[in-house]
């Protein structure tokens, strides 16, 4: 470990990747930093920055630090996630025992059975989309035909929101998390949450059979939600529902493209599915930059993190720690890559987990299992992809065979 | 071998039922419980992988007391 005073400038968090599935090589020195760096964020503030993978473990369960958005002092990334400090959060922006409340209500529909349940319907939708790709390409921008579809299609279904409406909800989705300005991203929130509000509004008319119905006609009705609350919570599952999975989705295909060897494999051998996925989800840690804010003094480390000071977790540094992980830029499907931060780890770890996992699977063996000759169709260092302050994948995907 | 799962704290992850999905599984509420037949963990080496693997420290597991 090198000690922290000798790093005389912090290093600035986050940064954009040089390419899509590798950590940005501005995070070098937050590499050979372990378990714990400084950072200083966009607005100049100082952070603390978690680089060592049993460190992460350990403050990630840890109650002094909070996720609530709303507190004096929280850190941000971007001035986007400060134009959206104004509503109240739900699950990953609260704090137990409130968020213990809401998640409660919500992993039912959640649950491993849950997911290998939704596994045949999950699998029509991938097929119907392939089948549509291939009547009409070559050749295809995966994300629009593929990648983007299938979680936004799953989601839909076991929400009760009308997929009729995903132009507009991806849209808006797509500002929130990587709008051109704050005031962009605040104003696509509020169009979400107008649309959300107005669908709540139907529901309690006419029950469909989506959670959002069953949430309405049992938790609102009930008064174990407030309105407002349900409405954040829609907004929550509907957005991380889609744009997570689709990034996954388009980030995982862009990079066994680019490892013919492991794709090969996998192919040779269909039952290393489900270990790729978990190491695809080391390796890309999409979500590169969980926040926290300490509300107490924590002696940790060696060192007092000050309650006041912000936490940043970079899953793409933890998931590379070469104590736990040997060769750890390297994709190998015999590693065992399950212990990864990937979806988070504490009360916060992913709520779809399981059908991320069971989406991912479905998705990224039967496209090539479908399509054997699938290419870039572009060379791969011109495909544009996202900056680094907000969830990691490709923003196209120009694909033939 | 002793499994103890702590209900109040578990938050319906499922990662117990993933890693040893031969000893745990999630009742209809979506907590971690174990398998009838299995609540000595049957000697499956990947007990303690899905202790490890529970975000919230909510399994442990101990040689019989």
């Amino acid at each position: 470990m090198t000690d922290l005073t000798e790093l005389s400038e912090p290093v600035a968090f986050p940064q954009d990747r040089s390419c899509p599935y590798h950590p940005p090589t501005g995070y070098d020195p937050l590499r050979a930093t372990r378990p714990l760096a400084r950072i200083r964020l966009y607005d100049g503030r100082p952070a603390w920055l978690v680089t060592g993978h049993g460190l992460a473990r350990d403050l990630l369960v840890d109650p002094r630090l909070s996720t609530d958005p709303t507190r004096s002092g929280f850190p941000a990334t971007t001035p986007r996630f400060v134009a959206v400090r104004n509503r109240k959060p739900a699950l990953l922006g609260v704090d137990d025992p409130r968020h213990r409340t809401q998640r409660r209500m919500m992993i039912p529909s959640f649950t491993l059975r849950r997911a290998t349940e939704l596994r045949p319907r999950i699998q029509e939708i991938v097929d119907h989309l392939l089948d549509e790709m291939t009547a009409q390409g070559p050749p295809a921008e995966l994300v629009r035909a593929f990648a983007l579809p299938v979680p936004s299609t799953v989601i839909c279904a076991l929400l009760g929101v009308p997929y009729a409406d995903h132009e507009f909800f991806e849209a808006q989705s797509r500002r929130l998390l990587r709008g051109p300005t704050a005031e962009d991203t605040q104003d696509a929130r509020d169009r979400l949450y107008a649309y959300l509000d107005a669908l709540i509004d139907r529901k309690q008319r006419q029950a469909g059979e989506g959670l959002l119905d069953e949430l309405v006609q049992q938790r609102l009705s009930e008064g174990e939600l407030d309105r407002e609350e349900l409405t954040a919570l829609a907004m929550i599952l509907l957005v991380a529902g889609h744009e997570t999975t689709a990034n996954m989705i388009s980030l995982g295909t862009y990079t066994l493209l680019l490892h013919p060897d492991r794709l090969a494999e996998l192919r040779a051998d269909p039952s290393l599915l489900p270990t790729a996925v978990e190491e695809l989800m080391r390796m890309l840690s999409i979500a590169d930059g969980l926040l926290r804010l300490a509300t107490e003094d924590i002696e940790i480390a060696g060192t007092t993190i000050r309650a006041g000071e912000g936490v940043v977790f970079s899953t793409s540094v933890i998931n590379r720690d070469e104590d736990v992980y040997p060769a750890p830029d390297t994709l190998d499907w015999h590693r065992p890559a399950r212990h990864h931060v990937a979806f988070g780890f504490g009360i916060h770890q992913c709520l779809g987990q399981n059908l991320a996992r069971a989406e991912l699977e479905i998705a990224l063996g039967t496209l090539f299992e479908r399509v054997p000759t699938l290419r870039l169709a572009a060379p791969p260092d011109e495909i544009p992809f996202k900056p680094g302050d907000t969830i990691q994948g490709m923003l196209e995907l120009p694909v033939s065979w | 071998m002793r499994i103890r799962i702590d209900k109040d704290r578990c938050i319906g992850a499922g990662q117990c039922a993933l890693t040893a999905p031969g000893v745990f599984t999630q009742d209809d509420d979506g907590f971690s419980t174990l398998l009838p037949g299995r609540e000595d963990g049957g000697g499956d080496p990947l007990v303690r992988e899905a202790a490890r693997a529970c975000p919230v420290g909510a399994i442990t597991v101990s040689e019989d007391d």
